[in-house]
């Protein structure tokens, strides 16, 4: 197993997985993954349906905590920090590790207090004059200030779909995480609203270590410096996105972006 | 694949036989709406028919008959010193003399009982109010007593032979006289909301049955509402799923099926019987009710909570929020319409309850309205229950009439509901 290494450029090791096996009840759904996850650049989880990189993306950040008879076994290591340490409470971890939703996902509330609930419930911001700045700068962030500045006030789901999705992106970047998990952002969207977005996620990734899951290999291939390619539960390949796209060195892969398999 | 495809079939979508099955698809359809028609319409003429039937026999009981007369307050009768110890049944009689002045006394026994029986103390309660009336003439308006109030709303067939006839041809002639002197008067029923129960159809009231059921709902709310949330909060968002929470759930939709009485047996063995809890009490009704209405509660709120799109609670928890922010700052606002509309509907039902209020005593005969939830009361089902057994002519009407208070009630309760649901209502 030497993908993890391959591929060289880009930030630092973000988040480090060894070994990690995810059980669903009998259900063996992820087996024996092991990635390296670089900062600041976009890294993106390709496979066919129910292969597994949604699970693992969900590892993450310990959503599958929520779910429940869902068992994660391995190590996942955020900056060579055990994630799954009981000593790790996930919703400190889930302020670090922000996540976006397939499905745009706004609270019925305003603009306003979408974006602001993060900081209000860790206690980001001092006073109120902290907590406007903060939205501004995520809205800002999130390449949706300018069209809803003068509607803070509106709610979150009068918007259209492509905006409520960069609402939720502005909302994940408020708690300032280091990590952003993007599950199929735009699998819900039109194309120019998916072309918004995944030019927000080239703008995001300066700041970000961005971890995308997605259905589409275009966008893979556009968006993303690094692709994993899930299969059947398994991590098949991993490298740099050109070589993967251009030159992969197990045949499932060439299949799969072929589109014999999938 | 290595077989090639089977060879493709011509559909002919003129064949007339696929022409008389699309036929008797849209045949089978209009049955259906006419079906659906026709049990709306069997509904709807039921509904008219139990309330036309209430109002035709109830209406007559929302006036009643008085007689405005001027009443003598001798000093003989009624000293100043003790005005509330005055002799008012002589008062009356005196006064009824006054007005007919050719009747004997024997047969005064007969005529004073065209006043209620509840005249005399409207009298004092006047005289009370008011001393300087002593030694002068109070004109007051009093209700007359139920057969005449029956005979005035034209309940009493004249053409009838007397014998067989509630009232004798004397009586009805006593009856006319005072008519013919413009002294009748057939005024709002003030008395059946301001009066508490009494045995005489034309004093009773529904004012300590509506505080009685009033104080029940009150309690039943106030237990009801916050135990059946917080349980179904529980069982829905935090316990483990799991054989005892398994267990659990199907004993509380047993509940909600447990027939009401068995609630008032227990009630009376366990609040009654062990806890010497005050009898006929309000309080205690209220807690036999929040029994029953606890079940619909959860059963409802669950339903509420299952109902909010898990995208919420995942947006929430992604952004780090703890179970419990999630849970009461996101789903539970969100299932706030339906929890309310469940609530309603339990309290609804709650309000009807008839049974188990029986058993734990509150259709005892009590005439003043509760001052609190842990004094005797009736409640709305249980007073028309002592009306509908009581052999008076009057409370045949007062019974209905009762039953479209009460069903009144009921409309409002679930025009709240909607009005709530839409107003909490939230769309994405």
């Amino acid at each position: 197993m030497t993908q993890q290494e391959t591929g060289a450029g880009g930030g630092e090791i973000k988040i480090s997985a060894r070994d990690v096996q995810v059980h669903y009840g009998d259900n063996h759904a992820l087996r024996d993954v092991s990635v390296d996850i670089r900062d600041k650049m976009v890294t993106a989880f390709i496979g066919p349906s129910g292969c597994g990189k949604s699970t693992f993306l969900r590892c993450l950040n310990r959503m599958n905590d929520t779910i429940e008879d869902c068992r994660v076994e391995g190590d996942i290591r955020l900056d060579g920090e055990d994630i799954y340490a009981p000593e790790v409470d996930p919703v400190h971890l889930r302020a670090r590790v922000g996540m976006v939703f397939q499905k745009p996902n706004p609270f019925p509330k305003s603009i306003y207090d979408n974006v602001a609930y993060g900081p209000r419930i860790h206690g980001l911001a001092k006073n109120k004059a902290e907590l406007d700045e903060i939205v501004e700068k995520s809205l800002r962030r999130g390449a949706i200030w300018d069209e809803v500045k003068d509607r803070l006030d509106a709610p979150g789901t009068s918007l259209s779909g492509g905006q409520q999705q960069r609402l939720c992106i502005a909302r994940a970047i408020a708690t300032s995480p280091e990590v952003l998990l993007m599950d199929e952002p735009c699998s819900a969207l039109d194309p120019i609203a998916t072309a918004q977005i995944e030019e927000l996620i080239d703008e995001l990734r300066r700041q970000f270590c961005v971890v995308m899951v997605t259905h589409s290999m275009q966008q893979a291939a556009r968006v993303s410096q690094r692709t994993a390619f899930f299969h059947l539960g398994q991590l098949v390949e991993y490298g740099e996105t050109g070589q993967i796209f251009t030159n992969p060195s197990d045949p499932r892969t060439e299949s799969y972006i072929t589109g014999r398999i999938g | 694949m290595t077989q090639s495809p089977p060879a493709e079939r011509k559909v002919d979508w003129k064949d007339p036989q696929l022409a008389a099955t699309l036929r008797a698809r849209h045949a089978r359809e209009r049955r259906l709406k006419l079906l659906g028609l026709a049990s709306l319409g069997a509904a709807f003429a039921m509904l008219f028919i139990l309330l036309a039937s209430l109002a035709a026999s109830g209406y007559k009981a929302f006036v009643q008959t008085h007689v405005t007369m001027d009443f003598i307050i001798s000093e003989q009768n009624v000293s100043p010193d003790k005005p509330e110890k005055g002799k008012y049944r002589k008062v009356v009689a005196e006064s009824l003399q006054a007005v007919f002045p050719e009747v004997s006394r024997k047969e005064m026994r007969q005529l004073r009982k065209i006043l209620s029986n509840g005249a005399q103390y409207m009298v004092r309660d006047a005289v009370v109010a008011d001393p300087s009336l002593i030694g002068g003439v109070l004109r007051l308006t009093v209700p007359v007593s139920d057969p005449y109030d029956q005979l005035n709303k034209g309940e009493i067939d004249r053409a009838t032979p007397e014998a067989n006839r509630r009232l004798s041809d004397r009586e009805i002639a006593w009856f006319d006289r005072l008519k013919e002197a413009g002294m009748i008067s057939t005024p709002f029923n003030k008395a059946l909301f301001l009066n508490a129960d009494s045995r005489f159809p034309e004093l009773a009231g529904l004012k300590g049955a509506l505080w009685g059921s009033f104080y029940a709902l009150l309690v039943c709310f106030l237990l009801s509402f916050p135990i059946g949330i917080g349980a179904a909060i529980y069982l829905e968002e935090f316990a483990p799923r799991n054989r005892f929470t398994d267990i659990i759930e199907v004993n509380i939709n047993n509940l909600a099926a447990v027939p009401s009485v068995v609630f008032g047996l227990l009630a009376l063995a366990v609040f009654l019987g062990w806890f010497n809890l005050p009898r006929s009490a309000a309080f205690v009704g209220g807690m036999t009710l929040a029994l029953m209405t606890l079940p619909t509660i959860i059963i409802a709120t669950r339903a509420a909570l299952k109902a909010v799109p898990p995208s919420i609670r995942e947006a929430a928890l992604g952004l780090g929020a703890s179970r419990q922010q999630v849970v009461f700052g996101h789903v539970l606002p969100l299932a706030m319409p339906g929890i309310l509309t469940g609530t309603i509907i339990g309290l609804a039902q709650a309000l009807g309850e008839t049974a188990p209020l029986l058993l734990i005593g509150m259709n005892a005969f009590i005439t003043s309205a509760p001052e609190s939830a842990f004094e005797p009361a009736t409640a709305l089902p249980t007073q028309i229950f002592i009306w509908a057994d009581s052999p008076e002519r009057g409370f045949a009407a007062r019974t209905s009439a009762a039953i479209l208070v009460l069903l009144g009630f009921l409309i409002i309760m679930n025009l709240t509901a909607v009005i709530l649901r839409r107003k909490f209502e939230r769309k994405w």
